[in-house]
């Protein structure tokens, strides 16, 4: 039975000046969470309250009102790119601006969408609404992925660092290039598949997936087995060396591609995150200029 | 004969070890196998894959012996000659050889590992490889490319496209349809731009967006809508309207202040109310609220309007002010007169409506001796003599002739089998044929000129001489004069149903009937459809089979017709905008609203039907 030395931090228990860490979610008590949450049901309540005629559109009072206000907050939004390469603390910390970024960010859905009064076509208009959308949902699978993966990246590390698990990799490729040496051409041609395979390889899907179908040295153990499989394991056959080897290698290229596919996971949101805030602040120009230009 | 292997290996730290050993043959093996003269420890190369023969002083043959070649100088080959003195570079799997020949003619054989023994053995990049940024394209190329393909496609395309038609176009849409090639003079891209489908009506001006939107960042002109809509009047004159606007409040204050500001037109405008691009259906109804801007409380500003303040049909609506005929005559004359004053429409007709619906009684039995050829039933019904207009909004005037004759038989005479009639609506040929009917000779029985006497039900319907009145006529003296005394005085053919003046009275010289005109619609300002309300039955607005006096004016009030309807918000059966029954540009259609609103009534019409068919 385990015994529990210290205590779990609780309030209550907390002493002055002493600070649990406290991400941008919860920071200062949800105060962005609420104000956000409190401006969308503004926007909600207003929203069946005023009677715009014949329906709501972007073109009432009420629909320029909104979209006044989304058109700042997209900007204010995108600012954070700008923000967070200084660092700064106090009220306006990098935190704070991050938990405002996320809150209003999702205040967005109802303003934006409370704008357009539901009404969606094929057309530019559309088009700002659905990479509006786009950006927020790929900014709250980001925040997802921020608040589950670090946990499942640090346990398949097993304190291993990123260079060392490329250095174990080169190790294994050493001894396989050594005992490969006595083989004959065919088998020596196995190996050297497996050698010249790149651990980095195998494009985006593979990446995401962690599914890497064409994995030269699972092909080459999986070649190997033509004449290990029926062969007594004498000790001293170079095959079995080999075969070992092979093995081993398997299982830390394993190892690397689920930190590779944890890393893409933790990375993919930004690359549809950010090219498509650029594509929504063009998509937005065209939205407000064409909408003047003919109006 | 000598060859002297150079082998070049790296340290751990980059430096280069240069060992040196010479093997006295003219002709020696390389290959990964440990016996070969030169053993190159890669996997890429066979146990035993070249063979070096020395030909001359200065020349060597290589040659493969496998299938497995090598290269020289970059090309892949088999077997190859060179020069030692003039040198050449071999290439075998991952290692280099450089042939030369020494000073002192031995050919000089430099062997260098060139490629790492394996992939991962290479130089990384740590960060960029284990990241995605090996293997996406980068974000900022993305962004950039997103961005300017949306800019290009989205907005300048359509600009250019814009700046670059002709010259402002004022044709009417129908003219540039007619045209052959009426693309080429039309914007290009701008499909984009259009919030929404336009209505059933503009349905043709679809992607043909600088009809209307003549002019960049300048809103749409009336002078647009009326390049096709060419007689569209205004609801009243200019300043009036103006007069009647009320103040908007603090919404329709900024809106007013944003269209100002950008130069939009404001209230008044076509597109105030015809909002376009707001479905594939009928265009909108024009909003309750359009209306009742001025009109809720239009007399707190126009002082001198004779309209009633209206805000909404279920709350603050006038009470109805129908045309009701208040003298009858040749010359009538008409007034508007609220129901609340219960007036009295007079027609010209004596008629009662409670007797001739009446469900017992004289007419009922005639209507059923005689109902199987005419189609009546067991009394008579509204539909036996109103008969409905081809549209069925209202009712053609009740025709003599055919709806009344039936029963009301005009015949005097049988000549061969043929019945003779007095000629409706005309007194003076009635006077002059009962003349000529003394003159030619003596009638052989009394003709029949009774109207209302009592006689015996079904017996006398149209085309046939009734008999009756031997007596009545008998008593008469059997001259013209006398005659046509009697079908004009009480009891007579006409007295019945008729007002009449016998001659000498006032500047009379003959007998004088008193015209009829019959009312079809008493609702001018306002639109009703008789065919809208076809599942209610006639009885239900109209107290026509209590009606005693033919001066009764049977229309609906407003209550009445506040059973179903209400305003435009309301929860009634039949929530009614001003536009169901009003037209802003007032003519003598229907309000343009109707085909769409109707529509939509239809339908909870329908449903209504079922629902009191399934409940029954």
């Amino acid at each position: 039975m385990a015994t529990r030395l210290s205590p779990p931090p609780s309030r209550t228990s907390r002493q002055k000046g002493e600070t649990l860490h406290e991400g941008f979610l919860r920071h200062a008590n949800f105060k962005w969470a609420k104000i956000a949450a409190g401006l969308s049901l503004l926007v909600m309540v207003s929203y069946m309250l005023i009677d715009v005629t014949p329906r709501h559109n972007g073109g009432s009072w009420y629909g320029y009102t909104l979209g006044t206000i989304g058109v700042g907050l997209i900007l204010w939004l995108t600012a954070l790119g700008y923000r967070k390469r200084r660092m700064t603390d106090g009220r306006w910390s990098l935190k704070a601006w991050t938990s405002a970024h996320v809150y209003l960010g999702l205040s967005l859905i109802v303003i934006g969408t409370m704008h357009a009064g539901f009404q969606l076509g094929w057309n530019v208009h559309t088009l700002a609404w659905a990479l509006m959308m786009l950006v927020i949902l790929s900014g709250l699978f980001g925040i997802w992925v921020y608040a589950t993966l670090p946990q499942a990246l640090s346990s398949n590390r097993e304190e291993m660092t990123q260079g060392q698990m490329l250095d174990g990799l080169r190790a294994i490729d050493r001894q396989l290039h050594d005992a490969a040496q006595p083989l004959a051409h065919e088998q020596a041609a196995l190996v050297q598949m497996s050698l010249e395979e790149d651990p980095f390889g195998g494009g985006i899907i593979a990446r995401l997936t962690g599914r890497y179908p064409k994995c030269a040295t699972a092909a080459a153990q999986a070649g190997m087995r033509r004449w290990t499989g029926n062969a007594p394991d004498t000790g001293n056959d170079p095959l079995e060396r080999v075969d070992a080897l092979l093995e081993r290698k398997q299982a830390l290229l394993a190892q690397l591609r689920r930190h590779l596919r944890l890393r893409a996971m933790l990375e993919i949101w930004l690359y549809v995150h950010v090219p498509a805030t650029f594509a929504l602040l063009a998509a937005l120009s065209a939205h407000v200029i064409s909408v003047f230009f003919y109006w | 004969m000598t060859f002297e292997i150079r082998r070049i290996s790296t340290t751990a730290y980059g430096r280069e070890i240069i060992r040196s050993s010479l093997v006295e043959k003219t002709a020696i093996r390389i290959g990964r196998a440990a016996e070969s003269d030169i053993h190159l420890a890669d996997l890429a190369v066979t146990p035993d894959h070249v063979h070096i023969e020395q030909l001359d002083a200065r020349r060597i043959s290589v040659r493969a012996t496998g299938t497995l070649g090598f290269d020289v100088d970059g090309k892949p080959v088999l077997t190859a000659e060179i020069d030692a003195a003039k040198g050449a570079e071999l290439r075998l799997g991952g290692h280099r050889i450089m042939v030369a020949s020494s000073e002192d003619g031995a050919v000089v054989l430099t062997v260098q590992r060139v490629e790492a023994l394996s992939d991962a053995s290479e130089e990384k990049d740590e960060i960029r490889s284990f990241s995605l940024a090996g293997t996406m394209i980068g974000k900022r190329p993305l962004a950039w490319g997103l961005a300017l393909f949306i800019l290009l496609a989205f907005l300048a395309v359509p600009i250019i496209s814009y700046a670059l038609r002709p010259a402002q176009d004022t044709r009417n849409i129908y003219a540039v349809m007619k045209e052959k090639d009426a693309q080429k003079d039309m914007v290009f891209g701008d499909a984009s731009w259009s919030s929404g489908p336009l209505s059933r009506a503009h349905h043709g001006l679809e992607g043909k967006c600088e009809s209307c939107h003549s002019q960049a960042f300048v809103s749409v002109r009336d002078t647009a809508c009326k390049t096709c809509h060419e007689k569209v009047h205004d609801h009243a004159p200019l300043d009036r309207i103006r007069g009647a606007r009320a103040q908007p409040g603090l919404g329709g204050q900024f809106l007013g202040g944003v269209a100002h500001l950008f130069g939009r037109p404001g209230e008044g405008a076509c597109a105030t109310c015809h909002i376009e691009h707001e479905g594939a259906g009928p265009m909108e109804p024009t909003p309750q609220v359009f209306c009742t801007d001025c009109h809720a409380t239009l007399s707190t500003r126009l002082k001198d309007t004779k309209i009633g303040d209206a805000g909404d049909f279920g709350t603050a609506h006038p009470e109805f002010r129908p045309l009701v005929q208040v003298a009858p005559g040749k010359h009538p004359r008409f007034d508007r007169i609220s129901l609340a004053q219960k007036p009295k429409d007079d027609s010209g007709l004596k008629f009662t409506h409670a007797l001739h619906l009446s469900k017992t009684g004289g007419v009922a039995r005639m209507a059923q001796r005689i109902g199987a050829q005419q189609g009546y039933g067991d009394a008579l019904a509204c539909k036996d003599c109103h008969r409905p207009t081809s549209d069925g909004v209202r009712f053609q005037p009740v025709d003599m002739e055919r709806d009344c004759q039936t029963c009301h038989s005009l015949g005097f005479e049988t000549v061969g089998g043929t019945v003779r009639t007095l000629r409706h609506g005309e007194p003076d040929q009635v006077i002059a044929d009962l003349r000529a009917f003394y003159r030619s000779t003596g009638p052989v029985v009394p003709i029949q000129l009774g109207g209302m006497a009592r006689r015996r039900p079904g017996d006398y319907a149209a085309g046939q001489v009734y008999h009756a009145y031997f007596g009545a006529v008998a008593a008469r003296p059997n001259k013209a004069d006398a005659a046509i005394a009697a079908v004009f005085s009480k009891g007579g053919a006409c007295y019945d149903c008729h007002s009449i003046t016998p001659p000498g009275v006032g500047s009379n010289a003959s007998w004088d009937v008193l015209p009829v005109h019959q009312t079809s619609r008493y609702f001018t300002k306002g639109w009703f459809d008789h065919k809208a309300h076809d599942t209610e039955t006639c009885e239900s607005c109209h107290a026509a089979p209590t009606s005693k006096a033919a001066t009764d004016l049977l229309l609906p009030d407003l209550k009445s017709c506040r059973d179903c309807h209400g305003g435009e918000a309301s929860n009634s059966d039949v929530p009614s905008s001003c536009a169901l029954c009003h037209s802003y540009h007032a003519d003598d259609g229907a309000p343009w609203v109707s085909s769409a609103g109707v529509a939509r009534f239809d339908k909870l019409r329908h449903d209504a039907v079922k629902d009191k068919r399934g409940g029954s």
